[in-house]
């Protein structure tokens, strides 16, 4: 079965973990992963799901930690030019828009 | 997200109710639907959202809404514990399908041969009427026994299943076919069932047969149109 992100993300609220949420709600070109995908992160690293094949998801789990001490969300804007994304592993060239927010 | 939107959505979920959870992108306000009052606009992209099991945005007096749908999983059902439905039952739900399989023949449905799936000893009518396919629902029958197919696909025609394959040979299903035109289908209806069952892989092997059935699956229910040549592949074609 795939993974179950909200469940997951609710299993580490559950244990006393600080958890957010990013979902990708735009995606232009050829981006990896659909709008809808989904990262869960905790204060204390941990990572479940993806938004991208794995080229954003270290600037996203930063953002999602802004978000938690915060408590507000924010929306990230990735736009990744075909030679960047070649050289960290991503040959898309996609662009895509990713929701963080806090589980409050 | 607030805690209690989570566990909300988290129950309609396990409810297996279609839900959809509306973001204001500016602010992170949240709306669950159906359930909660919400402008028309919105509603509407959020039922065309749960249809279409597609995440989508909307603007709305200049402000972007994100509609996210979480939809029940899709489901198999699968007439017959055969050597196929074996392979069969661990790939389905990789592909977001849970399976249910259905055989009234105790020795065949057991939980060794088919260890974590719903089994059904009950006879395919009766199993079939109870777990009433929906659009969500793709059904192929693989007992090669007219007494426990029949019966199912009867039922899977008169539904609204995305999917209906039959395991059998064209000769197999031309006599198939006479059978359910007695029952009272017509062409159109009878035109809906995939047989033989699968693409045409040149699958060989019981994991070969799963895996043309998968594909075929996900081919009707993406709308694929088969038979078309993907841009490009020709020049991949070593030249005789």
């Amino acid at each position: 079965m795939t993974e179950d992100i909200l469940a997951i993300a609710g299993a580490w609220r559950d244990a006393g973990e600080q958890v957010a949420l990013a979902t990708v709600v735009e995606t232009w070109g050829s981006s990896p992963r659909p709008a809808g995908s989904q990262l869960a992160v905790t204060m204390s690293g941990k990572l479940a799901g993806s938004v991208s094949g794995g080229c954003i998801e270290g600037a996203v789990a930063d953002a999602a930690k802004v978000a938690m001490n915060s408590g507000a969300p924010a929306l990230l804007d990735f736009g990744i030019s075909d030679e960047r994304a070649w050289e960290v592993g991503l040959s898309c060239g996609g662009k895509l828009k990713v929701f963080v927010e806090p589980i409050a | 997200m607030r805690a209690e939107t989570l566990a909300r959505l988290q129950a309609e979920r396990a409810a297996k109710r279609p839900v959809a959870l509306l973001t204001r992108l500016a602010d992170g306000a949240q709306h669950l639907f159906p359930g909660e009052g919400v402008p028309a606009a919105l509603a509407e992209a959020a039922v065309a959202a749960l249809d279409a099991d597609a995440a989508r945005s909307l603007t709305l007096e200049g402000e972007t809404w994100f509609i996210h749908p979480y939809t029940p999983p899709l489901r198999l059902l699968v007439i017959g514990a055969a050597h196929i439905t074996q392979a069969l039952a661990p790939m389905a739900p990789a592909l977001g399908f849970a399976v249910t399989v259905i055989d009234p023949r105790r020795a065949f449905a057991t939980e060794e041969r088919l260890p974590g799936v719903t089994l059904i000893d009950a006879w395919p009518d009766d199993a079939m009427a109870e777990l009433a396919p929906d659009t969500r629902t793709a059904v192929v029958t693989l007992t090669h026994d007219p007494k426990l197919d029949d019966p199912a696909l009867d039922i899977a025609l008169r539904s609204g299943a995305f999917y209906i394959g039959a395991l059998g040979s064209r000769r197999t299903h031309a006599k198939r076919i006479a059978r359910l035109a007695e029952l009272g289908h017509g062409p159109e209806a009878i035109a809906r069932i995939h047989a033989p069952v699968g693409l045409d892989i040149r699958a060989v092997t019981a994991s070969e047969i799963a895996l043309s059935i998968m594909a075929e699956i996900v081919a009707a229910r993406r709308g694929a149109v088969l038979g078309e040549v993907r841009p490009g592949a020709m020049a991949a074609k070593v030249p005789a």
